[in-house]
C-alpha cells in the first residue's frame, strides 16, 4: 500500500461510504478493498477504478444526495466533477471531515 | 475528385467532452450527441480538410478514462489508440479533447496518452462554458508542464477548428520519447503519481471560476431529492405518454386524411383491375396505415432527446439505481433500457458501457421488453379500435391509461426476468456502479432538429424498404389464387394467405387470434409495425371499408385485442434486434435464448389475458 492509514491517525476520519449530504473534506486514503466485499470485481481492480474516477488523495470531496432506499447511492462532487456511486464502494474512500 | 487522407488523428478524452460534437463539427458528420457518459459506443470515422487543402481521417471513439479498458467501449477505445486493430495502424496524432471546465481528470488521460508515443494535442473543449464560468486557463504553462500543444474550441459553435486542425497537422511525425517500450497498464501508484502530476498542472495553470455554475447544484437539489425526485421522474415519464397518446392526434387526422385522398386519388386515375387493387389496398391502405403514426413517434423521441440532452438521463439512472440493483441489473443499464424504449437496437449497443459481461447480457436479454416505437403503431390501433375514448377522474383518458400500462407491463416483466436470470442462473454479487453526472444544459435546438430528422427520415424509409416490399407480397398472398367459380364466402379465404391463416388457427385460437390476426402476424415477425400494415391490406382486400380502426371495432372482440396486446408487450416480432443480439453477443446462442423465451411469454400472456377477459365476459 503507498499510502498507509499513519496519516488518517492524526485526527477524525469519516468513510465516505458513511457520509451523509452537507459532508465534505479531503480524501486521506483511497483502501485496497478488503478481500470479498467487491462482489465480482478483483479488489485491486476497484481501487483502480476509484482513482481513475478522481477519487484519490488530495481531492476535495463533497456529498451531494442520496438515493430514497437506503440513502443508497451517493451523489458526491470530487473536486469539479458530480459523480454517482454506491455506498458499499465508497467505503474504500477515507475522508478527513471538514467542519461545515 | 477528392485526394487520399495523409493523417489519422483519433479523438479520446472522458467521457461527455463532446469529442462527438468536435468529430461532426469537423467533418460534417451526424453521429450521436447527447449529454451523459457513454453516447459513442463503436469507432466512427469521417475525413477533414486541413486549411492547405490535404484531406486528414478522424476517428472518433468512446469516452474513457484511461486506456486500461474495463467495458467494451472503452477497448475499442484502447485498441484504436494502440493501433490493435486489425487494418487499421495506430493515429498519426491523438487529439485529447478536455472539457475546459473540468480538467483533473482529462490531465491525468493525456499523461497516459503521451506514454503511448503518439504525438498528442490537448483540445480545451466547452471553452464557452468555461469563460462564463470565469475560469482562467493559461494555455501557454498548460502546454510547457504537459509537453504538448494545447489549444480551445467550442464544438458546438465551430470556434476554433482550423486553429486545431492546423496544429495537430504540425504534429503529424513528431514521435515523442516513449518510457521503456510504450504503454502499458499503470499500477496504482502510478495513477496516483500521475494525478498529482495532473494536479500540480491545475494548479499552477488554472484559474478556479470565478462565477462558478449554481444551476445545476439548484436544479438537482429538485431532480435528486429522494422524494420529490422520484415524483417527478414518474411525472415525466407518465406525460410523455400521456402526450404521445394525445397531442399527436391532430397531425395523424391529417396524415389520415392524406392518404385517404391519395388512395381516391389512385383509384380514380387508375384503370379498374389487379392494379388498383395492388396500389390503393395493398401499397396505400398498408403503408399508410403505419406512417399515420409518424408524428407519435416523434412526439416519443423529442421527449427522450430532451431527456438525454438536458443531463437529466444520468440523474434518471441515479433515481432508478437502487430498484435496478434489486431487480439484479446494473446501474448503468438504466440508460440502454431507456433508448430501447425508442428502439432496442441502439439500446443493446449502447450496453457496451456495461462491464461485466453477465451484468451486459442480461441487460440485452430484457432489453426488447421495453415498448419499442415500433409498438406504437399496434398499441395505439387497438387501444383507439376497442378502448372506449373515456376521461378517468376528469383529466386522465382511459385510452393513456392502457397505453401507460402496456409499458408498465414491459419495464415490470424486464425487472421480473433480470431477477429471475440473476436468482436462478447467475449468482454473484453486484457489479460497481460509479457514473459521471454532467452539468446540466440547455439542449441544443440544432441538434434536436437534426436527431428528430434522422429518426422522422429511418421511420419514412424503414416504411419504403422493410413494409413496401412485404405488403406487395401479403397482397399477392391475399388475392392469390383465385377461388374457383361458384364458390361461397369472401375470396380471400380461398387465397394463400387465408388458407395459411386457417391452417396455423388451431395453434392460435386458445389466445383467441382469428386467421386475419395470425396472417398479420407473420409479416410482423420482420417488424412489429408490419403487422398493422399487414392487417390493414388484409380486411382492404376482403372488401371492408373505412379506417382500419373501424373495421377492427366491428370484427374484434374486447379479449381478442387485449389479447393482441398483450401478445405484443413480450413477443420477439424484430429480425433487427435479433440481428444486433448476434452481434455483440457473437453468435446464435443468445438470439435463440432471446427468440424463445419471448415466444413462450407472448403466447402465456396472450392465453392468460384472453382467458381473463373471457371469463370476465368481455368475449
Ligand atoms: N456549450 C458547449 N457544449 C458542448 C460543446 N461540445 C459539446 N457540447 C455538448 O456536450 C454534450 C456532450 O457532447 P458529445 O459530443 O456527445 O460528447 P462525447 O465526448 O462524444 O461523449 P461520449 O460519446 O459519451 O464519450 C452535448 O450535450 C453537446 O451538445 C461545446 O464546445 N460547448
Ligand atoms: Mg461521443
Amino acid at each position: 500500500m503507498p499510502h498507509d492509514s499513519a496519516a488518517a491517525a492524526d485526527g477524525p476520519v469519516l468513510r465516505l461510504g458513511e457520509a451523509h449530504p452537507g459532508d465534505r473534506g479531503v480524501i486521506l486514503e483511497v483502501r485496497t478493498p478488503p478481500a470479498g466485499s467487491t462482489g465480482g470485481v478483483d479488489p485491486a481492480e476497484l481501487e483502480l477504478r476509484l482513482l481513475e474516477f478522481g477519487f484519490v488523495e488530495g481531492a476535495q470531496v463533497e456529498v451531494l444526495h442520496e438515493g430514497l432506499l437506503g440513502g443508497d447511492p451517493i451523489a458526491v462532487k470530487v473536486d469539479d466533477m458530480r459523480v454517482a456511486l454506491r455506498r458499499g464502494e465508497a467505503m474504500n474512500v477515507i475522508l478527513a471531515p471538514e467542519a461545515v | 475528385m477528392s485526394s487520399l487522407p495523409v493523417a489519422t488523428f483519433a479523438l479520446v478524452g472522458n467521457p461527455n467532452c463532446g469529442k462527438t460534437a468536435l468529430f461532426n463539427a469537423l467533418t460534417g458528420g451526424r453521429q450521436k450527441v447527447a449529454n451523459y457518459a457513454g453516447v459513442t459506443v463503436e469507432r466512427k470515422e469521417g475525413l477533414a480538410d486541413l486549411p492547405d487543402g490535404r484531406r486528414v481521417r478522424l476517428v472518433d471513439l468512446p469516452g474513457t478514462y484511461s486506456l486500461r479498458a474495463r467495458s467494451p467501449d472503452e477497448a475499442v477505445t484502447r485498441d484504436a489508440v494502440l493501433g490493435r486493430l486489425k487494418g487499421e495502424p495506430a493515429p498519426d496524432v491523438i487529439l485529447c479533447i478536455a472539457d475546459a471546465t473540468n480538467l483533473g481528470l482529462v490531465l491525468r488521460l493525456a499523461l497516459e496518452l503521451k506514454s503511448t508515443g503518439r504525438p498528442v494535442v490537448l483540445v480545451l473543449n466547452m471553452i464557452d462554458i468555461a469563460e462564463r464560468q470565469g475560469i482562467a486557463i493559461d494555455t501557454e504553462a498548460l502546454s510547457r508542464g504537459l509537453g504538448a500543444p494545447v489549444t480551445a474550441t467550442v464544438a458546438t459553435r465551430r470556434r476554433g477548428l482550423e486553429a486545431l486542425l492546423e496544429l495537430a497537422a504540425d504534429q503529424v511525425g513528431r514521435e515523442a520519447a516513449t518510457p521503456e517500450g510504450g504503454w502499458r497498464e499503470p499500477t496504482a501508484k502510478e495513477v496516483r503519481d500521475a494525478h498529482r502530476q495532473a494536479r500540480d498542472l491545475v494548479r499552477v495553470a488554472v484559474k478556479p471560476p470565478s462565477r462558478p455554475d449554481t444551476l445545476t447544484g439548484r436544479l438537482d437539489s429538485w431532480f435528486l431529492h429522494p422524494v420529490a425526485g422520484v415524483v417527478i421522474l414518474l411525472g415525466l415519464l407518465f406525460l410523455m405518454f400521456q402526450a404521445v397518446f394525445t397531442w399527436a392526434t391532430p397531425a395523424q387526422d391529417l396524415v389520415e386524411a392524406g392518404f385517404a385522398a391519395l388512395g381516391a386519388g389512385a383509384a380514380a386515375v387508375l384503370p379498374a383491375g389487379w392494379l388498383t387493387g395492388l396500389v390503393v389496398d395493398g401499397l396505400i391502405a398498408g403503408v399508410g396505415s403505419v406512417l399515420v403514426f409518424l408524428p407519435q413517434i416523434l412526439i416519443l423521441f423529442l421527449f427522450i432527446l430532451l431527456l438525454e440532452d438536458s443531463g437529466y438521463m444520468a440523474r434518471a439512472a441515479f433515481l432508478m439505481d437502487r430498484i435496478m440493483g434489486g431487480a439484479g441489473l446494473h446501474g448503468r443499464a438504466f440508460i440502454p433500457l431507456l433508448s430501447s424504449f425508442a428502439c432496442a437496437v441502439p439500446g443493446v449497443m449502447s450496453t457496451r458501457v456495461i462491464d461485466s459481461r453477465r451484468d451486459r447480457l442480461t441487460t440485452i436479454l430484457t432489453a426488447p421488453l421495453m415498448t419499442c416505437s415500433a409498438r406504437i403503431p399496434v398499441y395505439t390501433l387497438i387501444i383507439g379500435a376497442l378502448i372506449p375514448n373515456r376521461t378517468v377522474g376528469g383529466v386522465l383518458s382511459l385510452q393513456g391509461l392502457v397505453m401507460f400500462g402496456l409499458y408498465a407491463s414491459g419495464i415490470l416483466s424486464a425487472l421480473l426476468i433480470a431477477f429471475l436470470i440473476r436468482k436462478v442462473f447467475w449468482r454473484g454479487g453486484s457489479e460497481p456502479f460509479m457514473m459521471q453526472l454532467p452539468d446540466y444544459k440547455r439542449p441544443e435546438p440544432a441538434n434536436l432538429a437534426r436527431n428528430l430528422g434522422q429518426k422522422a427520415w429511418a421511420f419514412i424509409s424503414r416504411a419504403g424498404r422493410i413494409i413496401l416490399p412485404l405488403m406487395v407480397l401479403v397482397w399477392a398472398l391475399s388475392i392469390w389464387p383465385a377461388p374457383p367459380p361458384g364458390a361461397e364466402g369472401p375470396a380471400i379465404a380461398y387465397s394463400a394467405a387465408g388458407r395459411l391463416g386457417r391452417w396455423l388457427e388451431p395453434v392460435f385460437a386458445p389466445i383467441g387470434f382469428s386467421w386475419e390476426m395470425v396472417v398479420a402476424l407473420i409479416p410482423g415477425m420482420a417488424a412489429r409495425e408490419v403487422a398493422v400494415a399487414a392487417l390493414g391490406a388484409i380486411y382492404a382486400v376482403g372488401g371492408e371499408d373505412g379506417a382500419l380502426a373501424g373495421i377492427l371495432a366491428r370484427q374484434w372482440s374486447l379479449a381478442s385485442g387485449l389479447a393482441f396486446l398483450a401478445w405484443y408487450v413480450f413477443a420477439p416480432q424484430c429480425v433487427a434486434t435479433l440481428a444486433v443480439v448476434k452481434r455483440e453477443t457473437g453468435g446464435w446462442l443468445w438470439p435463440s435464448v432471446m427468440f424463445a423465451y419471448m415466444l413462450a411469454l407472448a403466447y402465456a400472456a396472450a392465453l392468460l389475458v384472453f382467458r381473463g377477459a373471457t371469463a370476465l365476459g368481455l368475449g
